[in-house]
């Protein structure tokens, strides 16, 4: 059939499953939402309050499904305002479709109004970009960014269709969905090395980072974890991959990774890394990261292998596949000096929690608020952050019953990121959302919630206000002097008002009863609210392992 | 760990932004190009780069790994073991006569040619191994060079072997 670029792009769309887009029109995607409009009840629109709201979106979108997320934003300053969310979702391996419109191909170059090469300007932060310059190409193009986004380690895709391409005419063929293009297996040899290395092993650690969190092996992990009697441990992107409940389960390591999971990493002699790529918040100075110990690594991806830490193994290819091959041929273990070492660091790391909680005299501290969340929070709950003390709160503490319900920021560290990627995870899955924020990275982009508000997206937001900067403030705090340069917001904002003024609805908190209270009314809402809960500015997250340094400097008391 | 120099061959497409790609991943990596050439190959789809870098070995692999990534990457090799290496340069020096005879020496024995010549200057191409042109110039400075222009080394794997076989 013979349509226009902008039908052909959402024709293209459909025809690649997609049935929500995030976005925000413009000058230069008047067509494609002409297009947008034509075929409404086939694709979902969710106008956002700002480009980078609809980023975030598409972000949270895909982390709460696995889906290929969409984003569409006009030439200049819409697209460049995609741009944090664009690096956001590369730095933690999201696959993303960014659309953008740009003038049309006869006014490129001429710096014409709202004119900007994005290609360029997103090309470090992308798996790839194109600009599609003729209207034959352009379903193709868009077949192949999903193709890109969603094979191999995911990654956003942006295309740039200008104008005249959207105007012009050219014949359409709906195709099936393109498929992921398989990983290579691994050699046998590797496997049978990556069996021996396990066998010999007395002391392993399984490390699960966002790479297994994708592909749904947690439970597979587990029974590979009993088999071989290793504990497991997760990096920040690993949160939610593996099921919690149980002995073996650590939780995170690294900077504020729980004690017991960061100590027994260390004194681990194999590390089983699953999807992991050594990030240096995740091993601090690598120079002493688990010195005496052998690390096998499982990734898509050969430039993670060696690239932050020195591996005995790499196993570069499928990783499910490698995993399952290397679990049918590992023997029954059974390791009781190194779980009875891994059962004493748990009972340290318990018995230096409850000393911080005993001493906390504060009407509400962090630790009250999550374990409120925890026990009130319905099933499936998809539990969002922004970036922050709460963000790494939120790590430490909230337990999570199933894959894909972490959507958090981890590479690039976004704050602002949580709203957006709170509704993007809604509109996803219609289960219950919490967003936990501060009131540092919330008035980043509270614009959001007029969307919630439009769209009755029912995000309980818990937002964790200390008046003051505080992840900045604790480093300012331990390592500059208490000079707190900038640290301290000192606002008036009133968040209830704020959220009324939005037409959310907003609670106030200041004691756990409070709180609870606000809480249980909040997850029975039908739209978003926000819960002003007033903490402390002085609480921290603990333990913490000082930038670049390593397990010895671990911080676990605050004097 | 030592620094040493080595050659990448990369075949990539041949389309608009492509070498923009290429060279971006090592600004973004933060390795540094010593040297880079780029034209077309015998199949006009595509584009070698011979790109010179100065690294360790873990700059190598991280170097080779990244490249890999690129989608317009079709193939990346290291051509470390003494492959064939060739560099143009043209060089123009000041032509005093109390020089000449040393000059005309020296494009003698270094095989280069005069292409260029006048009573204040001449101009001179040397092709060869990146060593060699190193010589070249070394000799030429005595004698006053007014400019240079060197092509970047380009470089092929001895035998019947091609990158794409490989």
């Amino acid at each position: 059939m013979l349509l226009n670029g902008a039908q052909i792009l959402v024709q293209t769309l459909i025809e690649q499953g997609v049935t929500d887009v995030f976005g925000y029109p413009g000058g230069q995607v008047i067509n494609i939402y002409d297009a947008l409009y034509e075929y409404k009840d086939k694709i979902n629109h969710v106008l956002t309050a700002h480009e980078q709201g609809a980023s975030h979106a598409a972000d949270g979108y895909s982390r709460a499904t696995g889906k290929v997320g969409v984003c569409i934003a006009t030439s200049g300053p819409g697209a460049t305002n995609l741009v944090t969310g664009i690096a956001t979702a590369m730095l933690d391996s999201i696959p993303l479709v960014a659309i953008t419109g740009n003038v049309p191909n006869s006014l490129i170059g001429k710096d014409s109004f709202q004119e900007i090469d994005i290609t360029g300007v997103t090309m470090p932060i992308t798996k790839h970009n194109f600009f599609v310059k003729r209207i034959e190409d352009l379903a193709d193009t868009v077949r192949k960014a999903f193709s890109i986004a969603k094979s191999g380690r995911p990654g956003p895709v942006l295309v740039d269709i200008p104008k005249d391409v959207q105007v012009g005419k050219y014949e359409f063929e709906p195709q099936g969905i393109v498929e992921k293009i398989p990983l290579p297996k691994v050699k046998e040899e590797l496997i049978d090395e990556a069996v021996k290395m396990i066998g010999e092993a007395t002391r392993p650690y399984i490390y699960v980072g966002g790479g297994a969190a994708g592909l749904g092996m947690g439970n597979e992990i587990v029974d590979f974890a009993n088999k071989i009697d290793a504990v497991i441990g997760c990096s920040f992107m690993g949160l939610s991959a593996v099921p919690q409940e149980n002995e073996r389960f650590l939780g995170m390591q690294g900077m504020h990774g729980h004690y017991a999971s960061s100590m027994s990493q260390n004194e681990a002699d194999l590390i089983l890394a699953i999807g992991v790529r050594f990030s240096d918040r995740a091993t601090g100075n690598v120079a002493k990261f688990a010195k005496n110990t052998k690390i096998i690594q499982l990734d898509p991806d050969s430039a993670e292998v060696n690239k932050n830490v020195r591996v005995e193994l790499g196993l570069v290819g499928d990783v499910e596949d490698s995993f399952k091959r290397i679990v049918a041929k590992c023997e029954n273990k059974s390791n009781p000096a190194w779980i009875a070492r891994v059962r004493e660091l748990k009972a340290e790391e318990i018995a230096f929690e409850e000393e911080i909680a005993a001493a906390n005299q504060a009407p509400l501290t962090p630790k009250q608020v999550f374990e409120i969340i925890n026990a009130e929070k319905l099933p499936k709950t998809v539990i969002t952050t922004d970036v922050g003390q709460h963000q790494m709160w939120t790590a430490q503490y909230v337990r999570f019953d199933r894959p894909r319900r972490w959507v958090s920021s981890g590479g690039l560290g976004t704050m602002g990121f949580g709203l957006g990627a709170a509704m993007g995870a809604y509109v996803a899955t219609k289960d219950p959302t919490v967003l936990i924020t501060g009131d540092g990275s919330f008035g980043m982009n509270l614009n959001e919630l007029a969307t919630a508000v439009t769209y009755k997206l029912p995000i309980v937001i818990v937002l964790l206000n200390n008046g003051v900067l505080g992840m900045v403030r604790q480093w300012q705090t331990l390592f500059f002097g208490k000079r707190y340069s900038n640290t301290v917001l000192d606002r008036k904002t009133d968040f209830v008002k704020l959220a009324k003024a939005f037409g959310a609805e907003g609670y106030l908190a200041e004691t756990p009863v409070e709180f609870k209270q606000a809480f249980q009314k909040a997850i029975k809402a039908n739209g978003p609210v926000v819960i002003d809960v007033r903490i402390d500015k002085d609480e921290f997250v603990l333990p913490m392992l000082p930038p670049g340094g390593a397990i010895d400097d671990i911080i676990t008391k605050v004097r | 760990m030592e620094n040493n120099r080595f050659i990448i061959a990369v075949y990539v497409e041949n389309k608009a932004g492509v070498l923009t790609r290429v060279t971006a991943m090592f600004t973004r990596r933060g390795f540094n190009i010593d040297a880079l050439t780029v034209a077309e190959t015998e199949d006009s789809e595509y584009s070698r780069i011979t790109i010179a870098i100065s690294g360790d070995s873990y700059a190598k692999e991280q170097v080779i790994n990244q490249l890999k990534k690129l989608l317009v990457v079709k193939k990346v090799e290291v051509l470390d073991d003494a492959p064939i290496k060739r560099e143009l340069m043209l060089i123009k020096v000041r032509n005093e006569s109390k020089n000449r005879a040393d000059i005309m020496t020296a494009v003698d024995v270094f095989r280069a040619s005069v292409i260029d010549y006048s009573i204040e200057g001449m101009c001179i191409e040397v092709t060869g191994n990146p060593s060699k042109i190193d010589a070249f110039v070394k000799l030429m400075q005595p004698f006053g060079i007014l400019e240079m222009c060197r092509t970047g080394i380009v470089a092929l794997d001895r035998g019947t072997t091609t990158l794409l076989s490989k």
